[in-house]
């Protein structure tokens, strides 16, 4: 079997995960409640999509 | 090369795809909109629409085509009765979807589906649940003080209705 000649430095395992990292998601202003929302989905807020309610939203309790 | 790879096999085979799909195109018809994940909803999207095209046809040939289809008469004639005149000066775009974000169970990708113009029909349907709710909920309060009066042994059982899902 194969096996690696040479120990792999720190500095080589974390110039490979340069690249790595996590991107926030962009989101849009809901124009309704003007909370921030996905962008192409309902509101997960106030239920509202392009200026009307789509889905009854539970209120806290 | 993306040649020849298109529509949705939704990991099923195709008999169960094809019972799956012949049963969500039912259900819209019937409730004018239905939950479901998004590439359900895009699966289902272009048989619906000749549904729609065979009710706004309304000939003979057209309804015996649509009982092979669709799961149930009632929901045949609704095409015919309801739905094809509604659409009469459309020529297809019957249909919304409608991003809803994530299940919470596995993640998936939740939209609703509806046919559109059904608003009307929609608010009546989410109004009469609203009552629904309310009433269940009194009679609930109700049976709960009346077992609080007699000495609060016997607990009438919350939950034994189901919760009303929207």
């Amino acid at each position: 079997m194969p096996n690696p000649k040479r120990r792999h430095s720190k500095a080589r395992t974390g110039s490979r995960r340069a690249h790595d990292s996590l991107k926030s998601r962009s989101l849009s202003e809901c124009p309704n409640c003007h909370e921030r929302k996905l962008p192409h989905r309902a509101c997960a807020k106030c239920g509202y999509y392009k200026g009307r309610e789509v889905v009854e939203v539970k209120e806290a309790s | 090369m993306r040649h020849k790879v298109a529509g949705y096999k939704l990991g099923r085979n195709p008999a169960h795809r094809r019972s799956l799909l012949r049963n969500l195109v039912t259900s819209l018809i019937i409730e004018e909109r239905i939950e479901t994940t998004v590439p359900k909803a895009k699966a289902m999207r272009p048989l619906v629409e000749k549904m729609i095209t065979l009710g706004k046809r309304g000939d003979l040939s057209a309804r015996r085509q649509a009982l092979a289809y669709l799961m149930t008469s009632a929901a045949v004639d609704k095409l015919f009765d309801a739905i094809g005149p509604r659409f009469g000066d459309r020529n297809g775009g019957y249909l919304r979807i409608v991003r809803t974000g994530w299940r919470k169970g596995d993640g998936a990708d939740n939209a609703f589906i509806e046919l559109l113009g059904s608003e009307k029909v929609l608010d009546e349907k989410r109004q009469k649940r609203a009552e629904a709710r309310s009433k269940r909920a009194a009679e609930n309060k109700r049976a709960m003080d009346e077992a609080e009066a007699h000495g609060g042994v016997e607990h009438p059982t919350p939950g034994a209705e189901g919760e009303d899902k929207t």
